[in-house]
């Protein structure tokens, strides 16, 4: 397993880099991992984050079709929160596993 | 009298209904079974009608054939389940109590959700093979078609058989290099998956297949809305890709009567321990199959492992003891791949699907992730299977739990 170093934390991270313990997270590490991903946090970001992590950890499975029920951000603002693959972006950012679509 | 009510007589309802019967004592528990409908659909059939290679015939029968004796059927939509009242309401006005409900109403696709879906082209140029209507009717379609973009677009997950929409896709390669044409038919395969499947290894497998049949592969696309003057499908991040002709694998949902009783997740399904089937919400209702939001394949071998198991935990159930079955995400698919050949995957909520030799070790007679002859003839073997044996609730000589054993592991 590897580790990171974000904002003077050291974290353990997947090969594909995605936190295996979502408890070593904080805003200011969040804040680096965006950057690395080219993205400037706002507290709209944030609040998607919460949002992302507060269901992950009460077990509950992400997709993008959750996140247009959610009530906090829309498809298409998701999109340009994070552009590209927001929900493996968010995730990653977010300090939680990369979502696994049920097969 | 004690009541035990099934809701839905599908796979998993049916299954039950045989098991449950001939282990509790008629005196002392009625068992009643409810579905909106009376024939029975044999699911995986749906794939191969398209291309002629079923008909409507073969795919249906009637349910009651599959019911034992002293199970009580009643064919009528049941409109509202009250869960802390310990009943459910008929279309007719009927009120039904139990003392235990099994809630086995599987999943269906709701096309209405994505905008343009369901517009003027639909069943004309935008077809679904999960419905029999729309298998039936892209079945006319595909004679006289002259060739374009075929692009085949699975909406978002989860989906019912995971592997249905990859199988369509090679046997749409295969049908049309039968028919003289298939220079004519540019096909490409859409989906939110970051590859061809979710599971690493066999998604490696099955997209150097694709390749193998030149047909594109366009990844992390979430369908967004149909362009129906344009002919095109665009994603939510903008993304658009036009068609002549679009299979489209529709977003699923549980019965509106989930959601509307209040028993669902977002989208509809019963939240249930993944190992138990327990309801999360009242402890005398279990799930079984499509119906939960169980973290596995919405598909039949699924319900047919788990139904070892819930008929092991209602036991315990009723006798007042912990639960002891655990059902481990066993997952088992024959996966067409089109010229007569196929390939299996075997897999639970740990592991993924490796290579080897299925279900004896180092015999086989299937090999695991591999194309092979003998495969495809397990998928054709399985309609009998699933009339025969598998809907009656029978022994097959397949465990519930998933083994390594066979199994090659790098
Ligand atoms: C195209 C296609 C290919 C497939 N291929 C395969 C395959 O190769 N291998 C495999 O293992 N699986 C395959 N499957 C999946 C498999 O068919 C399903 O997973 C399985 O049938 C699910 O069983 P179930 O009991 O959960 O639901 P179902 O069998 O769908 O039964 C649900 C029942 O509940 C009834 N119902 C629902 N709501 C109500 C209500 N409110 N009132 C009354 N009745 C109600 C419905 O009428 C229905 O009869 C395929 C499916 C499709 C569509």
């Amino acid at each position: 397993m590897a580790t990171k170093n974000y904002a003077g934390v050291t974290v353990d991270v997947n090969e594909e880099g995605y936190f295996t313990d979502p408890g070593q997270w904080t805003k200011e590490v969040a804040a680096e991992i965006a950057k690395e991903e080219g993205i400037d946090l706002t507290d709209k970001h944030l609040e998607v984050l919460d949002y992302l992590r507060t269901k992950f950890i009460s077990g509950e499975a992400l997709s993008i079709r959750g996140i247009n029920k959610s009530g906090v951000v829309d498809v298409k603002t998701f999109y340009q929160l994070f552009p590209g693959a927001p929900l493996k972006k968010s995730t990653k950012i977010a300090g939680i596993p990369k979502p696994s679509s049920c097969v | 009298m004690n009541k035990l009510l099934i809701l839905g007589a599908g796979t998993g309802g049916t299954i039950m209904a045989n098991k449950m019967r001939k282990e509790l004592s008629r005196d002392e528990w009625k068992i009643t079974i409810i579905d909106q409908h009376k024939t029975h659909y044999y699911q995986p059939g749906f794939l191969f009608i398209p291309f002629g290679y079923y008909k409507k015939e073969d795919v249906i029968k009637p349910k009651q054939n599959f019911l034992p004796p002293g199970v009580n059927s009643i064919y009528q939509k049941v409109e509202k389940i009250e869960a802390d009242a310990n009943k459910l309401t008929l279309a007719n006005g009927e009120i039904l109590n139990y003392d235990i409900l099994i809630i086995a109403t599987g999943t269906r696709i709701n096309p209405d959700e994505t905008p343009g879906l369901k517009g003027e082209l639909w069943h004309k140029k935008i077809y679904d093979f999960y419905t029999i209507e729309g298998a039936i009717a892209l079945g006319k379609f595909f004679k006289t078609w002259e060739g374009g973009n075929l692009v085949i677009n699975i909406a978002d997950n989860p989906i019912k058989c995971p592997v249905a929409p990859l199988e369509f896709a090679f046997f749409a390669d295969a049908f049309f290099t039968d028919r003289g044409m298939r220079d004519k038919v540019n096909i490409t395969y859409v989906t939110p998956l970051s590859g061809a499947f979710t599971k690493p290894r066999s998604s490696k497998l099955l997209g150097s297949l694709l390749e193998e049949k030149n047909i594109n592969l366009v990844p992390d696309f979430f369908l967004g809305e149909v362009d129906n003057e344009n002919q095109k499908i665009i994603d939510f991040g903008g993304k658009e890709i036009p068609f002549d002709c679009m299979i489209s694998i529709p977003l699923h949902n549980g019965d509106p009567v989930i959601e509307e009783s209040g028993l669902g997740d977002d989208f509809g399904f019963v939240p249930a321990d993944k190992h138990t089937l327990q309801s999360n919400a009242h402890e005398n209702i279990f799930v079984i199959g499509d119906a939960g939001n169980f973290p596995t394949s919405k598909a039949g071998s699924v319900v047919h492992f788990m139904a070892e198991i819930l008929h092991e935990n209602l036991l315990c159930y009723i006798e007042n003891r912990p639960l002891t079955g655990s059902f481990d995400g066993h997952s088992n698919c024959f996966i067409e791949t089109g010229h007569g050949k196929g390939a299996l995957i075997d897999f639970n909520y740990e592991t993924e699907p490796l290579p080897g030799y299925f279900p004896l070790p180092g015999i086989g007679p299937m090999g695991l992730l591999k194309v092979t002859r003998l495969n495809h003839y397990g998928k054709l073997m399985f309609r009998w299977i699933y009339w025969h044996i598998l809907l009656r609730g029978k022994d097959m000589p397949i465990d519930a739990d998933m083994t390594m054993a066979g199994k090659k592991v790098d």
